[in-house]
């Protein structure tokens, strides 16, 4: 990757967070163009998150060749006072994930948001739709905790916002907003409670030097029965399961997620929640893991969520009438699937976390991508809008079809290899019960994806002379390129399971 | 026991001459809106036109020293939003939209948060990190910061300001509800 510009280089991990702000704040002005943006808001928006990209590439590129993290100071404040961003091989990687889907997601948007948005509101949708992905982008980069909480409220706020739009078609997402708002808001208090305490105890914001104090003050034997420490773990935990929507506390998703514009769906779903996901990672394993806590027990109570989450939510899937519904529902099973893995706090357990983040984001992503079109077609998304579309619109019914056997995690798709590994890592501490529920959501996922494929195929049309074309090539194609990588990555997992096993060995690298 | 009881209507007690004009209005007609009212009354008028220059100085006063005293971009930022909400609440938020159209509003929210961008963007491109005010020009490193530090002050007040106005304008629109569902939406 020698063509990247040598003077750039230095600044990748800033450059990954200031292209989106910049797009983001420069886009309104695309209205003077044309009323609304037009194409023009469309245009700049996708050369932003291409040239984001390449960034997120180069960066992952130089952390693996470099062997160890990259530190950004900005203002050349040292960490203890400023802010620094720490790019190790987890966030170089969750990066590389949610600037692929956002660039994928913004060409994705094109013919979505004309059809759903009203015109003249593109080049705001679009500005929203940056600033948000340079908030996911932040939080993920970051190495400070308050920025993590100041980034998370970027995030949040602008995805609100977004879903909001979905409110020029059914009024319903406004609802859907507001709640998310509300339990949102609660969520990122109590980060911000916990993160509090932690400042509090160990008078630092930085996670590398909260982490070596809370060691020392370990040692000096100051953390036993210690109820600060307690009490910022447990608000910690309870935000950010809020946040990744884990099973008792994910009644925000299921509404967000169906009400909200098709391309807003593809976006949130396959990286908000991976970002809530990688925040926990940053919270459970770089500030409280390796040699905080004599054990991993407190995280027992994690996996009993999680095995409840992916049993409850899947038979709330077989039950829904709106397609998009199912992959909420379904996302809420997935979540599941991921925190299940990292609470094993073994090699095995956590590599199947960080794998299913990279396989969850390109399956979902795809699948909402398909359902999106079919909005387009149909007008709409229950269940009869998808009756009989494997004839009229192939190619998107397909690549719906191979997602899906993605989430079962039928072999040769990506969902297979999280679920190997899952597996492994729970049979490796004797949990056969938490084996078995894994292998019965993958039971009770058949049965709500195939009563949808059942559909697409077998089904005759609701109203057979309707006129349908094929989806557009501008969704057809990053549609295909994620369903296409979940394929790849199932036959040839060297890369991601490589990657993954990094990481998980560097969130590990203390022992619980 | 006085004898001056109130009517049956209970009518304010105040002289016919200063009530508004009595036209007749067909059933249903809106009442004026409160703003309207407001602007006929004219304390108010006098005393919001007198106060509204001080007002807007005292917030450019706040922006304007906020490296050195007690304030800065935010709070100067809401102080000057405050003038023109007080011109907004009395003379009505019409004529407040006709006075900074909301083209003009949203363009500043944008353009005082890339003003704090650019200075980050400058100090990178001179050969800093982000943000590095020490080296955004040539002179004194200590120049340098309190120029970085001013300069995002002030975009931090244009946006805060023109944020504060942007609220303030949509939620005294009465209409935005009934449009959606005129549109059939």
């Amino acid at each position: 990757m020698d063509w990247f510009p040598e003077f750039f280089r230095p600044h990748l991990p800033v450059l990954v967070v200031i292209l989106p702000l910049f797009g983001g704040l420069l886009a309104p002005f695309t209205a003077l163009i044309r009323r609304g943006g037009g194409i023009f808001a469309w245009l700049w928006t996708a050369l932003i998150t291409a040239a984001v990209f390449v960034c997120a590439t180069v960066l992952l590129y130089d952390v693996h060749t470099g062997g160890e993290a990259i530190t950004y100071r900005l203002g050349s404040w040292p960490e203890q006072y400023g802010i620094g961003y720490t790019v190790d091989s987890l966030n170089a990687y969750v990066i590389f994930v949610v600037a692929l889907i956002a660039f994928l997601a913004t060409i994705y948007a094109k013919d979505s948001v004309i059809d759903e948005i009203v015109i003249d509101r593109h080049h705001l949708f679009y500005t929203v739709w940056m600033l948000a992905i340079a908030g996911l982008l932040g939080i993920t980069v970051t190495g400070d905790t308050f920025n993590i909480y100041v980034l998370l409220e970027i995030s949040s706020l602008t995805v609100y916002t977004l879903i909001a739009m979905g409110g020029e078609r059914d009024r319903r997402a406004l609802v859907a907003s507001l709640k998310y708002l509300v339990l949102g808001s609660i969520g990122a208090t109590f980060i911000l409670l916990g993160i509090g305490y932690l400042l509090m105890l160990t008078g630092t914001l930085n996670m590398a030097d909260m982490h070596a104090k809370l060691v020392e003050m370990h040692q000096a034997g100051e953390l036993a029965g210690n109820k600060t420490v307690m009490v910022s773990f447990a608000f910690l935990m309870v935000g950010l399961s809020l946040k990744m929507a884990l099973f008792p506390l994910h009644l925000w998703l299921p509404n967000a997620y169906t009400y909200a514009p098709s391309s807003v769906s593809a976006l949130v779903a396959s990286t908000a929640t991976k970002v809530g996901v990688y925040m926990t990672f940053r919270f459970v394993f770089t500030i409280y893991g390796g040699g905080v806590f004599d054990s991993g027990e407190d995280l027992h109570f994690l996996a009993l969520c999680a095995s409840a989450g992916i049993v409850v939510s899947s038979f709330s899937a077989i039950r829904q009438v709106n397609v998009k519904r199912v992959l909420a529902y379904s996302s809420v099973g997935q979540i599941a699937y991921i925190v299940l893995g990292f609470s094993l706090a073994n090699q095995d357990g956590v590599t199947a976390s960080v794998i299913h983040i990279f396989n969850h984001a390109v399956i979902k992503g795809g699948m909402f991508m398909a359902i999106g079109a079919v909005a387009l077609r149909m007008g709409g998304t229950s269940v009869d809008d998808i009756k009989g579309i494997g004839k009229r619109m192939p190619l998107t019914a397909a690549a719906f079809t191979v997602g899906g056997c993605g989430l079962i995690g039928v072999p040769l798709t990506a969902g297979f290899v999280s679920k190997w590994y899952l597996v492994v890592g729970t049979m490796q501490e004797g949990y056969w019960y938490l084996a078995f529920v894994v292998l019965l959501g993958g039971v009770l996922a058949l049965i709500y994806v195939w009563r949808l494929i059942e559909m697409i195929w077998f089904h005759e049309p609701v109203d057979p002379d309707k006129e349908v074309e094929e989806a557009p090539l501008s969704m057809l194609i990053p549609m295909w390129i994620l369903i296409g990588a979940s394929v790849f990555f199932g036959v040839n997992a060297s890369w991601t399971a490589d990657s993954a096993a990094a990481a998980a060995r560097l969130l590990l690298a203390g022992g619980m | 026991m006085s004898t001056k009881q109130p009517d049956k209507a209970g009518a304010p007690l105040q002289p016919a001459a200063t009530r508004p004009a009595s036209i007749p209005q067909p059933r249903g007609a809106q009442p004026p809106a409160p703003a309207s009212q407001m602007s006929q009354q004219t304390l108010l008028r006098v005393v919001a036109k007198m106060a509204i220059p001080f007002i807007l100085v005292f917030g450019v006063y706040v922006i304007l020293h906020g490296e050195l005293g007690p304030g800065g971009g935010f709070q100067g930022g809401v102080i000057l939003a405050a003038g023109f909400i007080l011109y907004g609440l009395v003379f009505g938020s019409d004529e407040l939209r006709k006075r900074i159209p909301p083209k003009i509003i949203d363009s500043c929210m944008a353009l005082g948060a890339l003003l704090y961008a650019c200075v980050g963007l400058v100090s990178m491109l001179r050969g800093g990190t982000f943000l590095d005010y020490g080296i955004l020009t040539n002179g004194t490193a200590s120049g340098n910061e309190a120029l970085g530090m001013s300069l995002v002050e002030y975009g931090v007040g244009l946006t805060v300001c023109s944020v504060m106005i942007t609220i303030y304008i949509q939620i005294s629109e009465r209409r935005a509800t009934v449009r959606l569902e005129e549109r059939g939406l």
